[in-house]
């Protein structure tokens, strides 16, 4: 089926300038095509008249890359529930839809250009302690240790973040909690996670509030939004690790 | 130009053990001292990028994705092999090695592949170690399945998510490293030539994908982990910028590009929708273990599946393969496919798919069985086509998938110019003319975790390196030339989008130089590819400017060099005249349509040697010796 759409399109020329919605039709788009493709044809146009394509980040278009996510009609990713922006379909749309299209909106996250913003922040709060310290060649054998499924399989439940920001775009205060608990609770689960767990929650939030994150004030638009279904009892999870380890001194054995 | 393949000595067992005692060492505290540029934030190259700084050398990163996560490395959904045989179920490393060769068709090095089995036991250790969360038995131990028709269970996975688990290991890992400052990392930055200075690579030319601004960067060496180039065919499963001028540009300074031919399409993708498509979508190769492959026995039959009897269906694969059936390799059943559809028994609106069909496995097992296994399959499937597999049979058609040609390397990952390395996709060492599942995650994994950080000690270890800068003449007119190129580009400013021309170069590629080959039709693309080359560059259209992000301008410089590479992937298809894995002359076919090998004339890897744009390239060989696993026809019937 073809539809006919309007798009208020969010432009802006660098991290420097003032952007503005500009309108575009989107003519007799095929509903099976994904949100991005349908981006792709009105660029194509738009090129062809020799205007500046609209900017917008995507890679993998299978929703795992994590790098594509835009608001749409004020939802990150738009109105489909664990849907990342390249897997939405445009048979969710109807003919003469009109679609407001705009980037994340953080202090955090500044917009580069269009609907591409810098979310290097998230690469930063990783840096500051999302990791497990173990060099090259310091393994054990890997069944030496067994862990339980249970574990294992809700650390997985953790681990699916695809980092692309919606958690953020999402809250009323630009938080980054989900983002930041999900990692904490990937990790702290694990046996391999324990020696640092106290030590890497605090530098995780250290470093979430110096990137200008906002709090936390448990409003749970976050888990609504996210592609990949992370759920706001991680953050509950970070918030005891947190308060352990401030109680006890991060990396003293008490802790754990 | 010299191919030494630097094949060790010794017993193949023996043989890395040897090599990694007979290795120069670079002294710990003499290890800052070394600096090594890293292109690529893959699997590959963040575990490599990573290992290395572990060790003490200064280490500079770079990847035009906004975050070293962001990788193509993240999207492998099915898994990693290791020769663990936690399953008791009789694999070793021998094994892996045995199967790798043989699936490969007798294309790869036997040194290489047997290293790549023994190292395949401490990547899992490895991940483990890191926090990969791979999927768990009740009893708490590492569950494995069987995959890719390997008739041993030594897959490991997390969940569909393998790719992505085992990257954010090893992002991890690196992130740690950025943050103890031992990695400077350069995201949205992307390598545009290469820089050799008296015959050694020493640096990089990058451009600044937010500001625009191109310059260089110097190292004592220099690794590429760019991935692979299936999107030379436009429509792969291929991430959307995943590209070929790391390796190009390489090549064009020097670098022999072996066997680009071999390239592997996979059998399970959901076929294009229509022109506007994008990209292809995998479906995970594990659905053909329940799911039967059909389509009709008669051309241009357009009832509903129910309405088509048994009777009137053709599970091709269980006619012609009785043994493997449905799980025929990845080749076989791709070529099959393409066969069903080119005599319009093909399936769907457009008429370019075939069957995989649910109905006998859900009546068999029940929907909570198949949805245990297949759910988020069955989910991703219908959020794309809006069809319920449960209801209605799946659509597949094969599609690009991997490229096993790339930079020609030695045992040592080192290329054919002194100091640069090639790991992962990029390079074409271990998978021969056809890669088996779940092996590139482990090559990957392999190279940089622990091969590189050996190998390229030993070159930093011998290297008085004399210090060049930024005002060095060499430097200066490869940074001159980059600026000219992407200047061009945008000042032609022609009628026809960049997209629209690769899009017509794909077609041409997979048409002719897909999964079936013959001498004329080569000859066809091999005459049609340099006048659409020509055509883009006269007539092409690139808005904006170059001093700030301009995502027009970065796909051209890319589709620049898929025109290029192009060629060479038809000439070498045109070049070697037999059949082997996902390389199929038609010339080259038994009687009943399988793949004929010529061992006597193509024992060997072919080595591309740049001449000129507009000259032939030389083709060198490097012979292959097959002293344990000896060559013979592999048999699926
Ligand atoms: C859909 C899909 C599913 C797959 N499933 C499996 C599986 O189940 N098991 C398996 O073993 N394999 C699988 N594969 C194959 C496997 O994922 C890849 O071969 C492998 O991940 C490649 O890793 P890499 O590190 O070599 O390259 P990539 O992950 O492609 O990384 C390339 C890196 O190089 C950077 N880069 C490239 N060019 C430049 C440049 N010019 N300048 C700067 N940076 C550059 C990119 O930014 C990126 O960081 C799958 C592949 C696909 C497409
Ligand atoms: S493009 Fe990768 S998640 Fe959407």
């Amino acid at each position: 089926m073809l539809i006919n759409l309007t798009l208020h399109v969010w432009r802006q020329k660098g991290p420097k300038d003032n952007g503005r919605f500009v309108t575009y039709p989107a003519l007799q788009i095929n509903t099976h095509m994904s949100f991005l493709e349908m981006l792709d044809v009105v660029n194509e146009q738009l090129m062809e008249k020799g205007e500046e394509p609209i900017a917008f980040e995507h890679d993998c278009r299978e929703g795992i890359c994590g790098s594509c996510g835009v608001m749409i009609n004020g939802l990150p990713h738009g109105p489909n529930p664990m849907t990342a922006t390249c897997q939405l379909h445009m048979r969710y749309f109807k003919d003469g839809d009109e679609i407001w299209i705009e980037p994340w909106r953080a202090k955090a996250f500044p917009v580069l250009r269009d609907l591409v913003v810098d979310r290097s922040a998230f690469d930063r709060i990783i840096q500051s302690g999302g990791f497990i310290s173990a060099n090259t060649g310091n393994a054990p054998e890997a069944n030496a240790m067994p862990i339980p499924k249970q574990i294992a399989d809700r650390s997985m439940d953790a681990a699916v973040c695809i980092g692309c920001g919606a958690c953020v775009a999402a809250c009323p205060n630009a938080s980054a909690m989900l983002f930041t608990s999900a990692k904490v609770t990937h990790l702290g689960l694990l046996p391999q996670g324990q020696p640092e767990r106290y030590e890497r929650v605090q530098r995780m939030i250290a470093r979430m509030d110096q990137e200008g994150f906002g709090n936390c004030s448990n409003h749970g638009s976050c888990e609504a939004a996210c592609p990949v279904g992370i759920k706001v009892d991680f953050i509950a999870r970070l918030n005891r690790d947190l308060l352990k380890a401030k109680l006890c001194g991060a990396g003293t054995p008490s802790a754990v | 130009m010299e191919l030494n393949a630097k094949i060790p000595g010794g017993s193949i067992q023996e043989k890395w053990d040897r090599y990694r005692f007979d290795l120069k060492l670079v002294n710990a505290a003499n290890k800052r001292k070394y600096s090594v540029i890293m292109v690529g934030t893959g699997l590959a190259g963040a575990s490599g990028a990573a290992s290395l700084a572990e060790l003490g050398y200064q280490v500079y990163c770079y990847s035009y994705h906004d975050s070293p996560r962001r990788a193509h490395s993240i999207a492998a959904q099915g898994g990693i092999n290791a020769a663990k045989n936690y399953q008791n179920d009789g694999d070793s490393i021998y094994r892996l090695f045995y199967d790798t060769v043989k699936g490969g068709d007798f294309r790869a090095r036997e040194a290489n592949v047997y290293r790549l089995s023994q190292i395949s036991l401490n990547i899992i250790d490895q991940c483990v170690a890191q926090g990969v969360p791979f999927a768990r038995e009740y009893s708490g131990y590492l569950s494995n399945r069987s995959f890719g028709g390997a008739q041993v269970s030594r897959t490991f996975y997390a969940r569909g998510q393998t790719g992505q688990q085992l990257l954010l290991g090893a992002y991890q890992a690196l992130a740690r490293q950025i943050g103890l400052g031992t990695v400077q990392m350069f995201p949205r930055t992307e390598m545009l030539d290469m820089i050799l200075v008296n015959g050694r690579a020493r640096g990089i030319v990058t451009r600044n994908l937010v500001t625009g601004e191109v310059r260089s960067h110097l190292a004592d060496a220099v690794v590429l982990a760019t991935g692979g180039y299936s999107n030379v065919f436009y429509l792969s499963t291929n991430a959307k910028a995943c590209n070929t001028t790391a390796i190009w540009r390489a090549y064009r300074r020097g670098a022999g590009f072996a066997n680009p031919c071999y390239t592997q399409i996979h059998p399970t993708c959901i076929p294009q929708s229509g022109d506007y498509q994008s990209k292809l979508t995998l479906m995970s190769e594990s659905l053909r273990n329940d799911g039967r492959i059909w389509v009709p026995k008669q051309p241009g039959d357009t009832r509903t599946p129910p309405q088509i009897p048994e009777s009137e269906r053709d599970y091709y694969l269980e006619r012609i393969y009785p043994s493997y059936g449905n799980l025929s390799p990845r080749d076989i059943a791709s070529r099959r496919a393409k066969e069903a559809v080119d005599q319009g028994r093909g399936v769907g609106e457009m008429k370019n798919g075939v069957y995989l069909d649910f109905a006998e496995a859900l009546k068999r097992l029940g929907n909570t069985v198949i949805g245990e296994r297949y759910g988020n399959l069955f989910e991703m499937y219908e959020r794309i086509t809006g069809e319920n597999p449960y209801e209605v049979p799946m659509r597949i058609y094969p599609a690009p998938h991997y490229t096993m040609g790339g930079l020609w390397v030695d045992y040592n990952l080192m290329s054919t110019i002194p100091g640069l390395y090639v790991i992962g996709e990029a390079n074409f060492s271990d998978h021969g003319a056809n890669r088996l599942g779940a092996s590139a995650l482990m090559q990957g994994l392999a190279d940089g975790y622990f091969i590189l950080p050996y190998t390229i000690g030993d070159y930093l270890a011998q290297g008085k390196f004399e210090r060049i800068d930024s005002g060095h003449a060499e430097v200066r007119a490869v940074e001159d030339e980059t600026r000219q190129r992407y200047q061009k580009l945008l000042s032609i400013n022609g009628k026809r989008t960049v997209d629209s021309l690769h899009r017509e170069l794909g077609k041409i590629v997979w048409d002719y130089c897909g999964m079936g080959r013959n001498d004329a039709g080569l000859k066809k693309a091999l005459e049609q590819i340099p006048k659409l080359r020509d055509e883009f560059w006269h007539n092409v259209r690139v808005p904006g400017s170059g001093d700030s992000l301009n995502q027009a301008l970065e796909k051209a410089g890319r589709v620049a060099d898929f025109f290029e590479m192009a060629e060479l992937l038809c000439r070498d298809a045109l070049a070697r005249e037999e059949s082997c894995g996902g390389h199929f002359r038609e010339e080259s076919q038994t009687e009943d349509g399988e793949a004929r090998r010529d061992d006597a004339r193509f024992a060997h890897a072919a080595v591309w040697e740049f001449t000129g744009v507009d000259k032939a390239p030389t083709r060198h060989v490097e012979p292959l010796n097959f002293e344990y696993v000896k060559p013979a026809t592999r048999s699926y019937k």
